[in-house]
């Protein structure tokens, strides 16, 4: 503990006083972004661009306005939120638009003007959920909500003359004459309710229980409803015949259990759960068998030229990712449209073959930086329903891309999963663009500064008096010790905060200090935690204060601030 | 749970490291032997689907890449396919490509060592590099006369400049039509490879430079008489033995004068009047007195045994080696195993013609890049001197009279002096031979020599198939 209270004020010298928006930063990335996006979609055919450029200024404003719209509700409803995750989708989002118009063009197809017009309802969507979600904790209300809805969305498929059932997998319904995949928005509800449930009940998984050897088991009753989550989720999805999805579930579900509790050993169960339910599938069920078998022998001719379950599709895909090599084709130069489903599901192999393995690596570290920025919201904000939250709907954009891109590369079997933001589907493009808008509300809450109450003008008097005084030290002590980092500039930068936090903050964190509800069921556990460390209540006082204090670079140090607390929390949890 | 936080960031870094590495195999260690499986479409759509140049006669595309839906971005489209298919081969997606889809393959396609740069333009400009264009030195005008007049027969027809070896026309008939084989249908074009292949007319063989090549009759001995002429035993006037029948040495056959021409009339000819009726005892006589190394150097010396590319592949004219005295003797009439194509007829009529000097046949005039920058020009280049200009001028007097006053007379145009001489290749069937023709005019300022062969034909019908054809082209180049 000690340790990270002293590490506050070095960043607090560095910092400003108060978090930037840095609404700018993102505004320019936004330029560059749609630069991109509608960069690429006129190259992928300059000269029908030139002779015909209707598509190409749709799809632009669409994406453009979209952008903006949605930038300028950061502005008045989040102002701190993370600059970078919504020109890193916009860019993802174009360079979509861009493929999949490409493939039109060779395959005289017009899902690209499906895919703006979702590109417009996706992000509008975006905006609404920003604008409704001020607090992302309301969402923890509304934690078993979610797991009916869930259920429910996932049955909708099931439901006679509203299901539809499309290559053997029974995943969409259909309504006014367009199909939809209510397991894309599924996928939210349910991490909705693992972070609400996990967030609420992870003292009590973790630390009640009967202890046998080194291993502590939850009693059963505490992990039940996550049980029966996951067991709808996977039962479902085996009767739909959609393993891809019923993949990202497990995944979505053993990551967040691992986020709540820090166990790995919950992963590695999870990884034998997965490899043993797989086998027994390829046992039960044909359709997984013949994906295996197209897996591990696509070369066989006989597995090849097999219809259905051949793996013609797999084979034509490595040969479009061959043919882009390093640099690619370039764009519209290759012949995506040999691939099936290359501008859905295996898009990314219409991606590898115009631009290239460099194209590719951008994307990827496109990717990346999108989930790192939300891990980044996760590690930030204070409650741990918004960490479990942000950290999980991280964790799945990579766990999908893991399951697409092995897909493709037959490091895993290949199985039918969109592309985060690049796929053409309008379920799977609303459901991202609602991650971004959570992600982005998580973000601005990890960013704000603390001061949630009205500050009177006595407290701002305050913390102004005490902040120049503590300046004044500093360049005192600079002075002295020719700007070297000294012991003694640390201490006085703890001493003022208890008396500010009491004024000016309300704590948040939800995960030290849990609801009344659960108090009662939790007493114990919470006593003993309490007990042990310093006390719920004063971890919160702590960070809020220190927060006011460092104030600055909010991102960088608040998280480290929650780092600090939560560690403690963690190690605490572990070592019992 | 921050520190599951970042462990799990961790992980999402590992994860894409992974997929990176995957990636990497994919695309570049595995690329090659992907890019070669069988089952890899992309090459063949690619190299098939080019837009590769065109091949142009006289200004008008014979051949050239247009725009098409489906697979291939291109289709290959022929005009006037059965002109000139002999020529530009076919670009199958079944069978490869042939002619000069074929020996201009690297030009048409844009892969030439020339169109480098333009490569190197459009790697960056994002355009996909497009073909050279290809001019051939066919006349179309002489094209379609030469086609038209073998019409019912099969055959071939020559003309080159012989100034310059430029090739002005080159028919082979029986033709094909070049589109049918360059369909994208794959069943199409087999089926109707199959049935050219099973036709007994051979129309995919270019008679004109290849195949199982022709006996050359008597067109050969024009080169007996430069052998006669250079060994200095013999002059114009020298009076040469003309029995009707010749026996043979050493065998129980004899070799026979043509019975229906003048040469039975006398019994001692000189060299004029026995190229002018086509008597063949003289010129055995006259072969087996120089020997057939002299024969052979000379046929060498107007290109037999010699590999050329014009830049199709010329089969080479064969003079047998190691020879008795009779086979030398009915080589000397251009029969035994002599075996020659009708562009090696032509060269060595244009070699006369020259004065002696054969120039490099080609059928290229220009290369021209997309921007339509020359990558090529034609340029008249001597292959070799086949005799002096001496016994050139003197070999093309006698070949005038042979029009004139001798049985090449179907030849003749008014007001022209032409220059010829007939052959008529016995093939083994009954009364049925392969009949030729070889000649050039103006003799004085020689526009054109052409050879002319029709298969098949009994001597009646060849002799009026032959010179007369020739005539009409003389006509045409003399008429412009």
């Amino acid at each position: 503990m000690s340790s990270t209270v002293n590490a506050a004020p070095e960043r607090g010298t560095e910092a400003p006083v108060r978090p930037k928006p840095r609404r700018i930063t993102e505004l320019l990335l936004l330029l560059v972004a749609l630069a991109i996006g509608v960069g690429a979609n006129i190259l992928v055919d300059p000269e029908r661009a030139q002779a015909d450029p209707r598509h190409i200024i749709m799809s632009g404003t669409v994406l453009g306005v979209g952008a903006l719209l949605v930038h300028v509700v950061l502005w008045i409803r989040a102002r701190y939120a993370d600059p970078y995750l919504l020109p890193l989708a916009v860019a993802l989002n174009g360079l979509g638009l861009a493929m999949i118009h490409r493939i039109d063009l060779s395959t005289n197809q017009s899902a690209a003007n499906t895919q703006v017009v979702w590109t417009g309802v996706a992000m509008l969507a975006c905006c609404v959920v920003l604008w409704l979600l001020k607090d992302h904790r309301r969402l923890r209300n509304v934690t078993y909500i979610m797991l009916l809805l869930s259920a429910v969305l996932l049955l909708l498929p099931m439901i006679p003359g509203l299901g539809v059932e499309i290559n053997g997998a029974r995943l969409w319904i259909s309504v006014a004459g367009r199909t939809f995949q209510p397991g894309e928005i599924a996928k939210i509800t349910l991490a909705i309710f693992f972070a609400g449930y996990l967030s609420t009940n992870r003292d009590l998984i973790l630390l009640a229980g009967r202890k046998i050897g080194p291993v502590r088991l939850p009693r059963f009753r505490d992990i039940a409803p996550m049980l029966a989550a996951w067991a709808i989720a996977i039962g479902v999805l085996v009767l739909q015949k959609d393993m891809g999805t019923a993949i990202m579930f497990f995944g979505l579900f053993l990551a967040m259990v691992y986020l709540a509790t820090g166990r790995l050993g919950w992963i590695v169960l999870g990884v034998l759960l997965m490899a043993v339910g797989g086998f027994a599938a390829s046992r039960m069920f044909s359709h997984v068998a013949l994906r295996l078998d197209a897996w591990l022998d696509a070369f066989n001719p006989d597995v090849y030229n097999r219809s259905p379950g051949g793996s013609a599709q797999i084979v034509q895909g490595l040969f479009g990712l061959a043919s882009g090599g390093l640099f690619g084709q370039g764009l519209g130069q290759g012949r995506p449209d040999l691939v099936s489903y290359s501008n859905s599901d295996m898009i990314i192999t219409a991606f590898g073959e115009e631009l290239g393995l460099i194209g590719l690596g951008a994307i990827l570290v496109m990717f990346l930086l999108f989930a790192t920025r939300g891990l980044r919201a996760a590690l930030g904000t204070r409650d741990a329903f918004g960490k479990l939250l942000a950290a999980g709907l991280s964790s799945l954009m990579v766990l999908q891309l893991l399951v697409v891109i092995g897909g493709v590369t037959r490091l895993l079997p290949l199985t039918g999963l969109t592309t985060p933001f690049m796929s053409a589907g309008g379920s799977s493009l609303l459901s991202n663009w609602i991650i971004v808008a959570i992600l982005l509300a998580i973000s601005h809450s990890a960013r704000r500064p603390v001061v949630t109450g009205p500050a009177t003008d006595e407290d701002l008097a305050t913390f102004e008096r005490r902040r120049r005084a503590r300046e004044e030290r500093r360049d005192n002590e600079r002075t002295r010790t020719d700007g070297t980092d000294a012991a003694p500039g640390r201490e006085p930068a703890t001493e003022p905060t208890p008396s500010l936090s009491r004024t000016t903050s309300v704590s948040h964190d939800a995960a030290a200090s849990p609801g009344p509800g659960e108090a009662a069921s939790a007493t114990e556990v919470i006593s003993r935690i309490t007990h042990r460390s310093s006390g719920s209540a004063g971890h919160g006082a702590t960070r809020a204060s220190r927060s006011d204090r460092a104030g600055g670079d909010a991102a960088a140090s608040s998280g480290e601030r929650g780092a600090s607390g939560g560690n403690a929390h963690d190690q605490e949890g572990g070592t019992r | 749970m921050n520190k599951a936080i970042r462990r799990m960031w961790l992980m999402a870094v590992a994860i894409m490291v992974v997929l990176l590495l995957t990636l990497t195999y994919v695309q570049f260690f595995a690329a090659n032997a992907l890019q070669a499986n069988p089952w890899n479409n992309r090459t063949l759509y690619e190299q098939f689907g080019r837009d590769r140049g065109s091949i142009l006669v006289g200004g008008k595309e014979i051949a050239r890449s247009a725009p098409a839906d489906g697979d291939f971005a291109h289709q290959r489209v022929y005009s006037d396919s059965p002109l000139y298919a002999n020529l530009t081969g076919y670009f199958s997606l079944v069978y490869g490509a042939t002619g000069l889809e074929s020996a201009m393959g690297d030009q048409l396609s844009g892969a030439s060592d020339d169109q480098f740069y333009d490569r190197v333009v459009s790697l960056f400009s994002g355009d996909q590099p497009k073909g050279a264009s290809v001019e051939l030195t066919l006349d179309p005008e002489l094209q379609r006369i030469a086609y038209n007049a073998l019409e019912g027969h099969n055959g071939s027809i020559v003309a080159v400049d012989p100034k310059t070896g430029e090739i002005k026309a080159m028919v082979s008939r029986k033709s094909y039509d070049a589109n049918a084989l360059s369909s994208h249908d794959t069943n199409q074009v087999v089926a109707a490879a199959q049935s050219l292949n099973a036709d007994p007319d051979k129309p995919l063989v270019n008679r004109a430079i290849s195949g199982d090549l022709y006996s050359p009759g008597s067109t050969f001995k024009i080169i007996d008489t430069v052998a006669a002429l250079e060994s200095g035993k013999y002059t114009t006037d020298t009076t040469l033995p003309n029995p009707n029948e010749l026996p043979l040495p050493d065998t129980t056959v004899s070799l026979p004068n043509y019975r229906q021409g003048g040469c039975a009339a006398r019994s001692q000819v000189d060299l004029r009047f026995a190229l002018e009726q086509s008597c063949n005892t003289p010129f055995a006589h006259i072969a087996m007195d120089l020997g057939q190394d002299k024969i052979r150097q000379t046929a060498q010396n107007f290109g037999y045994g010699q590999n050329l590319d014009i830049p199709l592949q010329v089969t080479p004219s064969v003079f047998p080696e190691d020879m008795n005295q009779a086979q030398l003797a009915l080589s000397s009439i251009g029969q035994y195993d002599v075996r020659t194509t009708p562009l090696q007829v032509a060269m060595a009529s244009a070699a006369i013609a020259n004065d002696g000097v054969m120039m490099r046949p080609s059928l290229i005039k220009t290369v021209r890049s997309s921007d339509l920058s020359v990558i090529d020009q034609f340029q008249a280049e001597q292959l070799r001197r086949s005799t002096d200009a001496e016994t050139a001028r003197t070999v093309k007097d006698l070949m005038t009279s042979v029009v004139s006053n001798g049985i090449a007379s179907g030849a003749a145009v008014p007001g022209v002096q032409v220059a010829g001489k007939t052959g008529t290749a016995e093939i083994g069937r009954d009364g049925l031979n392969d009949s030729w023709f070889t000649g050039f005019a103006p003799a004085n300022d020689p526009q054109l020599a052409v050879a002319v062969v029709v298969e098949d034909v009994d001597v009646t019908t060849g002799s009026s198939l032959t010179s007369p054809s020739a005539r009409q082209l003389f006509e045409a180049v003399l008429n412009k």
